[in-house]
């Protein structure tokens, strides 16, 4: 195990660099489009609302690895040369954008309460009053959940390792296969993935108690 | 109240220690004798490929694999257990092949798996039964004519990983840049996609892709020997001995050629009479 | 167009059918194991029970917090070192129930701390012990509570055994790659039928749950 780490720790920490970058970008990406569909979801016009829940439902209903891998494999050949780590990003982001679409408009539905219609009361105009009044409360009950869906992001991070996407499940399996010591590799890969999941977990859950 | 707890907890714990206790005392799969298990129970589990034309394929209409690998491990069973001995196969891709031997999920794997020294300090080797080299698949009409063609930064090569063509190319083209999937179904859907510039494997499984992808070709010729062979775990010699046995006489009576001749007699660019043995 | 046809054939859809099938059949086993035994470890980690929730609780952690790819190896390529040699779909079974049990754990954990300790309190001094105040007055409303988060996890659980291709499960997304491995003119086709098969048993698995929510409320 420790010549593992010793001759391996390269690949390792290059696989963990770009779990952690691919899991940022895809978390801020889908906290905006995310956000953007719930808005879409409570809006009061009827066609705007059934695109935002299509949208929502298509991408909750989806696997992640059909969503990653149609990018990986049908984009490159008719739209735009994309490489592993671009397109299980983008796949990333749609798929947990949706989820976080459902958390955002589950918190908004939670503040509301005649809050709105008391900012339009008083002069603010919707944009307004989602802004300033409905949002920032919102985003306030959604910490915890946001939280849980950044580790479940992580973790479905893996799934790049189907499109090449060089993080750390894919250097795991080619130090696997290249050193054909399956267990321990794995083992150190799990560690890895630990560090970044389990302080985030606790931390949510101590959130989750204040 | 919190007794019964307490007693569900303690015999939580109980089943625990029994499960670990019985997994202690059950044999570890290196000390089993394969052969003789396997004579026991008429039976040869088999790791093979099912996604390799020519070698081991699932036909989508019967479900059942077919290839030269396939019916190369029929006839063997058949010679080590006699005429009513039976094979089970179970799929296996490049990365899964070693562990599921190592764990003794499957007894042998006759999976297009190239004969190396590093794998030989892991398991244990038959003869060759299929002497492959390693080439390259590229579409029609690409500028790249040989793997020097490759050794260029920004040129990327397709391969599988956990096979040996990709370590190979480390060697040969250092200077491109490896991309590896899962399967070789994943690697020839990538070239297609334009996910790399050509794909690396052994001439024997480039042949079977480009029947069916008639844009496609093989080229530059073979830059490696690569000798496939079926591995055992370590510390079975008794099995690895019969395999081979099975194999000579295989080779000796002829049903080798035969196999040979179904699977690669009309393959373009595939010379039988240097393959056969 | 002709693509589209092409693909579609009988032979293709019905081997689709088939992975889809396997599919269908390793959720709904693991949908009931991991309910089971996610909402006993749940219960044991909420009762603080001197050490075993401390044990339990610890494990539950760390199997959420790493990737299901991780545990579908140590299942399949760990567990025969214990003497435990499954084949692939049990394997899958056991991975899946595994990782989403300690998934339902943490759900029914945080399902039961939602409701009112005073409850609890008021059962006892009623009469009942504490496993009947929790059975009889907490839990209905917990699970209430934690529908929707069980109903997602489940449709995760779908989605998620599509992962099992990497160690060659014969299920639905493993029977696409087969077909458009073989003719990679149907890589479009495969994709989009991939969509409408996983969307649809989704999408039945939460009106299920909508419809036994307004019928059992």
């Amino acid at each position: 195990m420790i010549n593992l780490i010793t001759s391996q720790w390269q690949p390792l920490l290059m696989g963990l660099w770009n779990t952690i970058f691919c899991s940022v970008i895809a978390l801020i990406g889908s906290l905006i489009i995310g956000t953007f569909f719930a808005l879409l979801e409570i809006s009061s016009h009827r066609v705007v609302r059934i695109i935002g829940n299509v949208y929502v439902e298509v991408f909750r209903n989806i696997p992640l690895l059909v969503i990653a891998m149609g990018f990986f494999l049908i984009v490159p050949m008719y739209i735009a040369k994309i490489n592993g780590f671009t397109a299980g990003t983008i796949g990333l982001t749609l798929y947990t954008s949706s989820f976080i679409a459902e958390t955002v408009r589950a918190g908004i539905n939670s503040v509301e309460g005649g809050q709105l219609e008391g900012a339009l009361a008083n002069g603010m105009t919707y944009s307004q009053a989602m802004r300033y009044i409905i949002l920032p409360q919102a985003f306030k009950v959604v910490i915890p959940p946001l939280g849980n869906q950044f580790i479940n992001l992580v973790k479905n991070s893996s799934v790049l390792a189907f499109v090449a996407g060089f993080d750390l499940m894919y250097q795991g399996n080619l130090i696997a296969n290249d050193t054909l010591e399956t267990m321990p590799t794995y083992f150190i890969v799990g560690v890895l993935y630990l560090i970044i999941t389990l302080p985030l977990s606790y931390y949510m859950r101590y959130l989750e108690k204040n | 109240m919190r007794k019964l707890w307490h007693l569900l907890g303690v015999g939580c714990l109980a089943a625990l220690m029994l499960v670990s206790l019985t997994a202690c005392a059950g044999k570890s799969v290196a000390q089993q004798d394969v052969l003789t298990a396997d004579q026991k129970a008429n039976r040869i589990t088999w790791g093979v490929k099912a996604d390799t034309r020519l070698f081991g394929l699932e036909d989508i209409k019967t479900g059942r694999l077919e290839g030269f690998e396939i019916d190369l491990a029929k006839a063997m069973t058949k010679e080590i257990l006699g005429p009513n001995g039976k094979c089970t196969f179970v799929p296996v891709t490049s990365g899964t092949r070693v562990p599921l031997l190592k764990n003794g999920n499957i007894d042998a794997i006759m999976a297009t798996m190239t004969i190396t020294p590093e794998r030989e300090k892991q398991v244990d080797f038959t003869h060759s039964y299929f002497d492959a080299g390693q080439s390259l698949l590229v579409k029609k009409g690409s500028p790249i004519k040989s793997i020097k063609d490759l050794n260029k930064p920004g040129e990327v090569i397709l391969g599988v990983s956990g096979s040996n063509s990709v370590k190979n190319v480390a060697k040969y083209a250092p200077k491109a840049r490896v991309l590896q999937l899962s399967d070789y179904a994943q690697a020839m859907t990538a070239l297609k996609s334009k996910q790399g510039d050509a794909l690396t494997t052994d001439n024997g499984i480039l042949y079977g892709m480009a029947a069916e992808n008639p844009n496609y070709e093989v080229i530059g010729g073979n830059f490696t020997k690569e000798p496939y062979g079926i591995a055992v775990n370590k510390n079975q010699a008794r099995f690895r001995n019969k395999l081979n046995w099975a194999l000579e006489r295989l080779e000796k009576n002829g049903t080798y050629n035969r196999l040979l001749l179904k699977w690669f007699g009309h393959v373009k660019g595939f010379n039988y009479q240097e393959m056969k043995r | 167009m002709q693509k589209f046809i092409d693909a579609y054939s009988w032979i293709n859809i019905r081997f689709l059918l088939q992975g889809l099938w396997v599919t269908i059949e390793i959720s709904v086993a693991s949908i009931v194991i991991s309910f089971i035994l996610g909402t006993i470890l749940g219960i044991i980690r909420y009762e603080k029970i001197k050490y075993l929730s401390a044990i339990v609780g610890f494990v539950i952690d760390i199997i959420r917090n790493l990737p299901l790819l991780l545990i579908i190896f140590f299942t399949y390529f760990g567990l025969p070192n214990i003497g435990i040699k499954p084949e692939i779909i049990p394997a899958a079974i056991m991975a899946m129930s595994i990782f989403e049990s300690s998934m339902v754990a943490e759900i029914v954990r945080s399902g039961i701390n939602s409701i009112d300790y005073g409850q609890t309190e008021g059962a006892l001094a009623n009469g009942l012990t504490r496993w009947q105040a929790l059975r009889i007055i907490v839990l209905p409303q917990a699970i209430r509570n934690m529908m929707p988060a069980l109903v997602s996890q489940f449709i995760s659980l779908v989605k998620d055994t599509s992962l099992a291709t990497i160690i060659v499960l014969p299920e639905l997304m493993y029977h696409a790659q087969i077909i458009y491995g073989q003719n990679t003119n149907y890589i479009i086709p495969m994709f989009v039928a991939l969509a409408v098969l996983y969307f649809i048993v989704c999408y039945s698995l939460s009106l299920l749950a909508k419809y036994l929510r307004r019928h059992l409320a």
